[in-house]
């Protein structure tokens, strides 16, 4: 019988191919030049690396950056969910059609997002004049920048968050009225608990994605230091003024905040399973 | 009796050899949350055979996936002779229009036909990706500092390289002018009338675009002219200048776009080239161009790459293609779009005519760009200065 001395103790054969692809993929793309980022700011010292970060205009970009990112990635926590459970639950007219527009952030090339959403809301634009009517500028300004970063974080959550809703027993809910539990309570205390540790996934994802961001966001914020510049951009401008040295400290400091972010979420996930057990 | 492993040989080795990335499972569940587990005890090995085999085939499977990635990246060999011109913002126009007029100067001299590419983009970012192993035979920057930049930085351009063309390696120059809303609503007129209670100006970083750095210069040397060299009060002219800007864009294109089509601002620095095209694209309707009394000469300037030659004949195509643009030919061309030049006895007398006299001043009053550069835009410079945070 051909292809019996291949066979493999498990029924999907194929451990060595993939095991061959993950290692050589994730060291090519990930772990090497991440290796290299961190072995080029081993040489700079740490005197050298706080003097740099410890700058009022790297700081403010810092914070800029992770402050928005953490309020677009909250704001989709709660519009992601929404969102997520309308595609879920209701069956209504253009509802493919909406599925599938929530992909779009993620097809788009940024730029053309940070454009078209330049566009829109620039006091001329087509919304954008309309909040000019009331004195509120949305382009160029905080309020822009985390606009962008709601956009391409957006995804996220409702792609983690749909395929929960989905497996959830209607026969729960049932339960849980049946029980005497009022809508609400039935909402906080079933439903939640059941889907909080894919909203945390998508939230950890979509603040990630959003710290990041460097395309659409420049053409949107006005890019003014100390106001409205974001650390990616402070980055490619130390790269323009050939400072590799500063380039590589703020992605170092950016690259400890996020994976300190990302441990805390953790951290907050596996406490969460733990009290609510493993739903 | 123990079974032989039909692909090594040897008799396979306890359950409790396993390699180390088997002793733990990594699972990612239905939320995309990474579980680190045991292996399940009761796995599915009959006979409890082959535990070594995985290991074994890692090098296979490594080695797959090189031969497919190299596949993949390699390909499309040498064709025709190519050249490519890196360039900055928004000269786009001005080498569309060159390299087509160059290929057919090339091609009646007898020569093969030649593929020119053009990059575009912010003259700094430009100069690092030359820096950086972009394969630009020539480039064609927006002032000389980049230049000097990749020769400082690769290597790849002779350090007397600006004396290797004539007028500073600059075929043509430009200057730096206002564009306004049609009717200049705020009256600007000057510099000084940039920093009036109300007034935004529009200019990119200096930081990372060229033409911004020029505008920079255009103001500090009205400000000197208008201070008498007081120092102090040029910064805080310059200081109030740029707390009028709104948006800091990366670019010369990126400005001009967030001036004439997001609507933001009352005044425009601007190449004066940009200022035409734009009023020109744009509608005459819509902006006006005003000079200020003082400006600068900014000196675009191209040089040969000579690190990035590969052959004798490219070497030669690129050399007559920074040469030849400074033939009465090419001059018309570029004073077509909007660049001053030299050589105006084939030029359009109405393209030469567009060009407003005005008082400009050059960057050796600054010290030449080996002095501005560091001095005004380098890390902590005089520009870090007056950027103060509001």
């Amino acid at each position: 019988m051909r292809g019996l001395s291949l066979r493999s103790p498990s029924p999907m054969p194929g451990f060595g191919l993939a095991a061959g692809i993950t290692f050589t993929l994730l060291s090519l793309v990930v772990l090497i030049p991440i290796a290299a980022l961190i072995a080029r700011g081993a040489d700079i010292g740490l005197a050298h690396f706080l003097a740099t970060v410890g700058t009022e205009r790297v700081l403010s970009a810092l914070w800029l950056s992770f402050r928005l990112a953490f309020l677009a990635a909250l704001f989709n926590l709660v519009l992601g969910l929404a969102v997520a459970w309308m595609l879920a639950r209701y069956d209504f007219p253009g509802r493919r059609l909406i599925d599938a527009a929530v992909d779009l952030p993620f097809a788009l090339p940024t730029a053309v997002a940070g454009i078209a959403l330049t566009t829109l809301y620039a006091p001329n634009g087509l919304v954008g004049h309309v909040f000019q009517g009331f004195g509120v500028r949305i382009a160029y300004t905080e309020l822009g920048i985390w606009l962008a970063l709601v956009f391409v974080s957006l995804p996220f959550v409702v792609r983690t968050v749909q395929p929960v809703i989905e497996e959830i027993e209607r026969e729960v809910e049932e339960a849980s009225a049946t029980l005497g539990a009022h809508r609400l309570r039935t909402f906080v205390r079933v439903i939640l608990p059941m889907l909080t540790p894919a909203l945390l996934t998508g939230f950890a994802l979509g603040l990630a994605r959003a710290v990041g961001e460097y395309g659409s966001v420049i053409f949107i914020a006005g890019n003014l230091p100390y106001k409205t510049e974001i650390a990616p951009l402070l980055i490619v401008i130390r790269l323009e003024e050939f400072d590799y040295e500063g380039a590589i400290c703020i992605a170092l400091a950016m690259l400890a905040i996020s994976f300190l972010m990302l441990l805390v979420i953790n951290l907050v996930q596996v406490l969460s399973r733990r009290r609510y057990g493993n739903a | 009796m123990p079974s032989i492993h039909p692909a090594t040989g040897h008799p396979p080795s306890p359950p409790a050899d396993r390699t180390g990335a088997e002793a733990y499972v990594a699972l990612f569940d239905v939320y995309g949350t990474l579980h680190l587990a045991p292996p399940p005890a009761a796995r599915w090995h009959p006979a409890g055979t082959r535990e070594a085999r995985p290991a074994r085939r890692w090098p296979a499977g490594i080695a797959a996936a090189l031969l497919a990635g190299a596949a993949l990246l390699t390909g499309g060999g040498a064709s025709a002779e190519t050249l490519l011109n890196v360039s900055y913002d928004p000269t786009r126009e001005l080498y569309r229009d060159y390299n087509a007029a160059f290929g057919r100067h090339w091609e009646a001299e007898g020569n093969a036909p030649l593929e020119i590419a053009a990059s575009h983009g912010g003259s700094g970012a430009q100069a690092r990706a030359v820096i950086e192993g972009l394969d630009a035979q020539v480039v064609t920057l927006a002032l000389a500092s980049d230049v000097a930049a990749i020769a400082e930085k690769s290597g790849k351009i002779p350090a007397d390289w600006q004396e290797k063309l004539p007028h500073n390696s600059a075929p043509y120059t430009s200057t730096i002018v206002f564009l306004v809303r049609a009717g200049n609503p705020k009256g600007i007129a000057d510099w000084g009338d940039l920093v009036k209670d109300g007034v935004e100006v529009i200019t990119p970083n200096p930081k990372t675009s060229g033409g911004a750095r020029w505008n920079y210069l255009a103001a500090w040397a009205w400000a000197d002219r208008t201070f008498g060299h007081d120092e102090a009060r040029i910064r805080d002219y310059m200081g109030q200048l740029f707390a009028h800007v709104p948006v800091l864009d990366t670019g010369a294109r990126g400005a001009t776009t967030t001036f004439a089509q997001r609507g933001i601002g009352d005044a425009l620095l601007a190449w004066e080239n940009e200022a035409f095209l734009a009023l020109n694209e744009l509608g005459p309707d819509q902006f006006e161009i005003v000079v200020p009394s003082v400006s600068i000469l900014a000196e675009p300037t191209v040089a040969l790459v000579p690190g990035n030659l590969h052959s004798e004949e490219q070497g030669k195509a690129a050399g007559e293609y920074l040469e030849w643009l400074y033939s009465p030919e090419a001059q018309a061309i570029a004073a077509k779009h909007y660049y001053r030049v030299w050589d105006t006895s084939k030029a359009d007398p109405a393209d030469v005519a567009r060009f407003p006299k005005l008082d400009l001043v050059s960057i050796d009053d600054f010290g030449g760009w080996a002095k501005a550069q560091p001095e005004h835009f380098g890390d902590g410079g005089v520009f870090d200065q007056i950027y103060k945070p509001r």
